[in-house]
Order: C-alpha cells, then structure tokens, then sequence
C-alpha cells in the first residue's frame, strides 16, 4: 500500500523491510514452530543412529541373538533404521503441509502484494545481483 | 543350488554384449540430452536446468547422484564378504538425509542461487567467504571424481575383459569424454536426464534380481541367510563385528565413518546444487522425499543381493574374482540371468559412473565460474554470457584433469577418497550452513575459521592416518614408509568436532558484526519463501 513509486523505481519487489517481518508475531510463530520440529526430532533421530552404531561397535551378543529364524536382533535393528527414516520423512511432511506451509505462503502473498505491516519503504532494499 | 564352479577367471559374459548395451544406453540418453538442451541460453539454464523439474524428477536424479557406484558395487560386495558390517555402513548413507530434509533443503532452495557459496556468504562478507566456500567445493568434488574415475578402470578390467593398463586407460578416457560431452551440450538439463534414466535401471534392475534371490530362497530371507551361512561356513556373517569389531581403534574408526556420512551428505555440493532445480523449496522437499523412498527401498535391496551374492556365487570365487569385492554384484547377475543380465547390470554402472561424474563436473565448474569468476574477479558483473562460457570452459578443463587422474590412480588405492569426500564435506561445509541458517550472531571470521579449519584438519589427519603410509594396503603400499602417526583412517570424529568449535571461537571472538538487515532479509526469505528465484519459462 503506498509504495507504487518505489516499486516502479525498484521493477520487481516492492522495498521489505524483512526486520519488521522479522519481528512480526506471524513469522515469530512459523520460525519457532519450524525449530521446535527440526531441532528435537533431527536430535533424536541421530541420537537413535549413534545408539545402533554404538550397539554394533560395542554389544556383539546383544546384535547376534536370533529372533526369527536365522534373522537376527542385527539385521532387525538395521531395518528399524530405514523404517524409522521413512516415518519421520512422512512425519514431517505432514508436519510442513499442515503447521508451516500455510503461515509461510500467508506471509509472502502479504510481503508481495505489499499488504504486510513490513512492507513499506524500509531500509533493506533486497540485493540485486548477489 | 547351481554353483559354477569353473566361473571364468578374466571376465564372464560377452564383452561385446556388455558394451553394447552400455553403446544403447549412450546412444539413447544423447538423443535425451540433445533435445532437453536446446534452451540452455542463461545461467540458470545451465546451472539449474531453469528450475523446471518436478520434485519427483529431481528426487530420482538426486538417488542416481548419490547412488555411485561405490554404493552398487561396493555395498553388495562388502556384504558378501564382510557380512553385516557391509549393511551397517549403508544406514550411515540414508539416515544422513534427514539431515537434508529437516535443516538444508527448504532454506537452500529459498536463499541461493545455484552454488552452496550463495547461502554461506548471503550476510556474511561476500569475497571471502565465497572463496572459502568455493575451494572447499572444488575440494570434494575433486576427491569425489578422482574415486569413480579410479574405480571406472577397476570396473573395465572385470565387465571388458580389458586387462591391461593401456586399454584401461582407453576406457578411462572414452567414460571421461562422454561426459565432458554431456556436461558441454546438456548442461544441468542433461546431467539431470542421465542422472534420472540411471536411477530407474539402477532400481528395476536392483529390484529385479532381488525378487529373483528370494525367489530361488522360497521367498524367505531366513533361508537366504542360511544359505549364506552354510556357503561361507561361518555363521559370524550374520552378526557385525567381521570388518569394524576386529579391534578398538577399528570401533572408533567405524563411528568416525558414521559421523562423517550422517553430516556430510547434506553438506555435499552436488548434492545441494540439485535443490536448485526444481521452482520452490516445496518440491525441494518433494524432492527429498522421493531420494529417501529410492535410496532407501535400494539399500534394503543390497542387503539381499549381499547376502544373495554370498550364498550363490560364494566369498572366495568373488574375492578371487578380477575387482575382488565389486565383482560381487556382477558375479550375482551371471549366475541368476547369464551372460544378458550381467551385461545390462555392467551396462548399469557405468552408466552409474557417467552419470555421478557428470553431477560433480557440473557443480564444480558452476561454483568456479559463479563464485570465483563472475563473483569475485568480476565483483558481480561479469559481461552477458561470460559465465556460462566460462563454466564450458572448466567443464573441459575438469573432465581433462579427471580423465588423467583417473588413468593415474588406477589400480591405486583411492577407496578412502569416497569417504574422504564426506569427511571434508561434514567438517568444512556442514557448521558453517547450520550456523549461517540458525545462529543470528554468525560472522565471516567464524564462517572463516570453521571452513579452513575443517577442510585443513581433515586432509591433514588423512595424510597422518594409516591409509596413506605405513602398511602394503595404504596408499603408499609399503611398510618402508611411516608415518601414520594418527591412529584412524577416517578423520571425521576429530575434524566435525573441531570445525564446529573454530565455527563458534572465531565468531565470539570476532569484533565486528554483521549488518543485522541482512540476517533478517536471509531468515525471512529461508522460510518463507519470498524473494526465492523463480523458474524460468519456455
């Protein structure tokens, strides 16, 4: 709103000033539900591969007892590594389609049709040739 | 079961055969390559094949990426032969890329341009940091190419039947022109059309002689395993320990590995340069998603074909065949589909070859003719055109330098190069795009430190390390000379930790700050989206 002049001037974008969308409660919700995901469950999950190294390098009796026939608690772990891979992959999905996917594209439409509280004419011009 | 016995000692198969379904395979992904590259005209053309594929497309050419020919060949061979140890070494490989998926993907896609350099040094100081970024870069890709190359004369000597070093070296040279030829006319078009077509015969023809080993097992693994079991005469197959338990030094030396693969994918560039391809961070991880379904439904895979190959063909037939343990997945084909089905599945990795040289190629000469040429020598300015004549130029350049290292390291011992590879990507690239994407008081002096510090202690410990002196297996292949004074042979536990450290030192210790407009610019338009580069259209 109110900044045809600059945007003409500018061609493409309109001016953002991204430290007021930054600060903006909107984009504080995406940003701490965007870690508050990524950072316990990508914490967990390495934590789960370095249990199965640790328990290959370190518990050899545990590893070679045979659960199903010649199948043993091993090859079960393994699969429980690319089983738990392909949940948590879904998991997050799911996750970013339903909590952050719409918060992201509500703030871009209001940054680029200039409706957001951010988009006057701030200070940060975007860079042009990076 | 049948057991051949008299498997042929030089080469089983029709030479011939195999080389004219590789010939097929050429033949058609040209045809492929000429008609997708005929709008390369812009740098994003090039390098991003216009950002015009699909998150399903792209995740297919980022498993045929990844999938090198050390995971094909190699895994199924270390499986036959070490056992279990061979397995645990692939959940490294597709644990690693929740990494991708969680942290680098989406940001990547919405604050760079083509390279890794256009996300480190987006708030940081723009020359510097950019050629920090580059060269380590160049580094990886370097290691990385000089391996397949190696491991291209290995391949020849076992599906050609071509014996001796000049003949090698011929092949060597015909995979390395190819390539460059892929590169020069297809751009990231092309290689991501080679990469594609490669992953889906990479799979089927996997998937296939998968069905087919349970199939001949009464589709019970249990059996398989027994089998395999009764063939080695050694029940410890089943149970890790055969490779990394021998010793303490072997454990750390197995975490180490795991450390360096788990954080180094997501860190490597050919790897983040396919997330440009595609127009949103929304297929970006799309495209994720569908390289962890491929990547992972494959490794299972190999953990039939491993113990398969162990149970039909037998550890000491593949050990003694020519390219000891990679033989194991060709030996498997001959001995379930005869000399056809081991010339479409040697057909396939060179074909695997090809198509990962052709993606390191490209990322290589695309962060030296974007970060070094055009962003640094001519601060962002470069004539219209300049640079993508000048990434043609090292294409060429790079495929000369990787034709003559690998006639040059075959037959060496260059198998540590791979893991290398992601040891340097981990410790150099890894803390500094965490740290650039979610720590807000991140500066060019820790991006700095960290970057030089990673890549500098990795290739030092390397050198110091058992793989390169000290023993006839090592690099050096003698025991004249010694000096692995640094006790593992993967450095990643040491270098990861360090270049993390160096990454927080050299910023808190840093007096200058950062323009904070510029951090607020890089973390909103990382998750939102706004500002991202956009497809281009035709």
């Amino acid at each position: 709103m109110g900044n045809d002049a600059l945007s003409a001037e500018t061609e493409t974008a309109p001016v953002v000033d991204y430290r007021a969308v930054q600060q903006s409660e909107e984009f504080q919700r995406l940003r701490s539900k965007h870690r508050r995901f990524v950072f316990p469950v990508l914490g967990a999950c390495l934590l789960w591969y370095l249990a199965y190294v640790l328990l290959a390098g370190y518990a050899h009796d545990f590893m070679s007892t045979p659960v199903f026939g010649s199948i043993n608690i091993a090859i079960l772990l393994g699969l429980a590594q690319v089983v738990t891979t392909f949940a948590v992959t879904m998991w997050y999905v799911s996750y970013a389609n339903r909590e952050l996917d719409p918060i992201a594209a509500n703030l871009r439409d209001e940054i680029e049709s200039g409706t957001s509280v951010a988009a006057f004419s701030g200070a940060a011009r975007s860079e042009g040739d990076r | 079961m049948l057991h051949f016995a008299a498997a042929p000692a030089a080469s089983p198969g029709e030479p011939w055969l195999n080389i004219a379904i590789f010939g097929a395979f050429v033949a058609i992904t040209m045809i492929i390559v000429f008609r997708a590259s005929r709008n390369n005209k812009t740098a994003a053309d090039y390098y991003a094949a216009g950002r015009s594929f699909t998150g399903g497309q792209n995740g297919s050419a980022i498993a045929g990426d990844y999938l090198s020919a050390a995971s094909f060949l190699g895994i199924v061979g270390a499986i036959a032969i070490t056992g279990y140890d061979g397995f645990l070494y692939s959940i490294g490989f597709l644990v690693a890329w929740l990494v991708a998926l969680l942290l680098v993907a989406e940001l990547l896609r919405n604050t760079g341009k083509f390279t890794m350099a256009d996300v480190l040094s987006f708030r940081l100081k723009q020359k510097p940091v950019r050629i920090a970024a580059a060269t380590t870069t160049l580094v990886v890709c370097f290691f990385y190419l000089l391996a397949q190359m190696a491991g291209a004369g290995g391949l020849v000597s076992l599906l050609l039947g071509v014996g001796d070093q000049l003949g090698q070296a011929l092949v060597i040279t015909v995979v390395g022109a190819l390539m460059i030829l892929y590169v020069l006319i297809g751009g990231m078009k092309g290689t991501t059309w080679v990469q594609i077509i490669k992953a889906v015969l990479l799979i089927a023809g996997a998937g296939v002689m998968t069905v087919w080993v349970l199939a001949l097992n009464g589709f019970n693994f249990s059996t398989l395993l027994d089998n395999a079991v009764a063939v080695a005469g050694n029940p410890e197959i089943l149970n890790p320990g055969i490779k990394y338990g021998v010793s303490d030094v072997a454990k750390v030396d197995f975490l180490s590995l795991g450390l360096a693969l788990v954080l180094g994918t997501a860190a490597l560039p050919h790897v983040l340069m396919r997330f440009y391809t595609v127009p949103t961070a929304k297929e970006a991880r799309k495209s994720v998603v569908w390289a962890i379904w491929l990547i992972g439904i494959f490794y299972v895979f190999t953990l039939v074909l491993g113990y398969g190959a162990a149970a039909l063909v037998g550890a000491d037939v593949i050990a003694a065949a020519p390219g000891g343990p990679n033989s194991a997945a060709p030996l498997l084909a001959f001995e379930l589909g005869g000399p056809v089905l081991l010339g479409l599945i040697s057909a396939i990795a060179f074909a695997t070859i090809l198509a990962v040289v052709a993606g390191l190629t490209i990322t290589a000469a695309a962060s030296f003719a974007h970060d070094i040429y055009a962003s640094v020598v001519k601060k962002g300015k470069p004539e219209p055109g300049a640079e993508v004549k000048v990434a043609r130029r090292t294409v060429v350049i790079i495929g000369v330098v990787a034709i003559i290292g690998g006639i040059g390291a075959n037959g060496q011992n260059v198998a540590f190069l791979v893991a290398l590879a992601f040891a340097v990507a981990a410790s150099a690239n890894l803390p500094t795009i965490v740290y650039s994407l979610f720590w807000k008081r991140f500066t060019t002096q820790g991006a700095l430190w960290s970057m030089y510090g990673g890549l500098a202690s990795a290739i030092i410990l390397i050198i110091f390390s058992p793989v390169v002196s000290g023993s006839v297996t090592s690099m050096l292949k003698t025991e004249e000379i010694n000096f692995a004074i640094f006790p593992l042979s993967n450095p990643g536990i040491v270098s990861i930790p360090l270049a993390f450290f160096l990454g927080w030192l050299g910023t808190v210790l840093d007096k200058t700050k950062e323009d904070p407009l510029k951090q607020s610019e890089m973390e909103v338009r990382s998750l939102t989206g706004v500002g991202a580069e956009k497809a281009t259209s035709h």
